[in-house]
């Protein structure tokens, strides 16, 4: 479960990380950002930001175009 | 002298080009290192200079850019290099670049250079460009700091990344 939605269906690089850094930035550490993109690139592109940011994919899915990815906030 | 410590996550960009194509590369990979926590600096000269004015009208030509070609009806559309030359063409394309920007969800030049003043990307407009281009400080956005070569270079030498766009 999600503590925050950041909907980012629609927009393209680097919008969804962007948006995704910025929302990180309101979360306490362990809580969990959930992103939705239809970017096809973010795939890798939200793979490498957490490992560069040391931020975790806990949960990644894909259905009707619409990539989600569950993101939790490191320390 | 001092020692130059090179931090692991920094990158200098100097920015030379103030098309309406040319001023990507810059701010996405600035907008994008600074939320990876890279420190970022940019370096505005000659045409690039002018991505840093209050007011942007960029442009796009086909003019000396044979490998521009533009999405059309399924193809594309190879656009010859000449239909830059007819008057009101390079304002055609332009305006053509911003519709497919707009309904593509790709950010605008202002929307992006404005992500990268909130994430604190340190903005160096060249003052010899300044100068030689009669621009004033007043035609310029807020937050830019003035300098020159010097400038850029105590930047770059603490830099893991430095590019030249």
């Amino acid at each position: 479960m999600a503590d925050q939605l950041l909907d980012a269906k629609g927009l393209n690089c680097p919008l969804p990380i962007l948006k995704t850094k910025k929302m990180l930035q309101t979360l306490e550490a362990g809580q969990v950002l959930e992103v939705l993109a239809t970017d096809p690139g973010s795939v890798k592109d939200f793979a490498a930001f957490c490992r560069t940011t040391g931020n975790e994919i806990v949960e990644q899915s894909e259905g009707d175009g619409v990539f989600k990815f569950l993101i939790k906030k490191s320390a | 002298m001092t020692e130059n410590i090179i931090n692991p996550k920094s990158m200098s960009i100097i920015v030379t080009k103030g098309t309406l194509d040319w001023g990507y590369p810059p701010f996405i990979l600035a907008t994008t290192a600074a939320a990876m926590d890279v420190e970022v600096t940019m370096f505005f000269t000659f045409y690039g200079l002018g991505l840093l004015k209050k007011d942007l009208n960029l442009k796009v030509s086909t003019l000396g850019n044979p490998a521009m070609e533009m999405p059309m009806g399924g193809g594309h559309m190879q656009m010859p290099n000449l239909l830059g030359a007819l008057p009101g063409m390079t304002d055609l394309t332009s305006s053509m670049m911003k519709d497919m920007i707009k309904k593509k969800g790709v950010a605008s030049i202002e929307e992006l250079r404005e992500a990268a003043i909130l994430s604190d990307v340190r903005i160096i407009a060249c003052q010899m460009t300044m100068d030689l281009f009669e621009y004033k400080h007043e035609d310029m956005i807020d937050g830019v700091e003035y300098g020159g070569a010097a400038s850029y270079m105590e930047t770059a030498l603490k830099s893991h990344i430095n590019l030249y766009i």
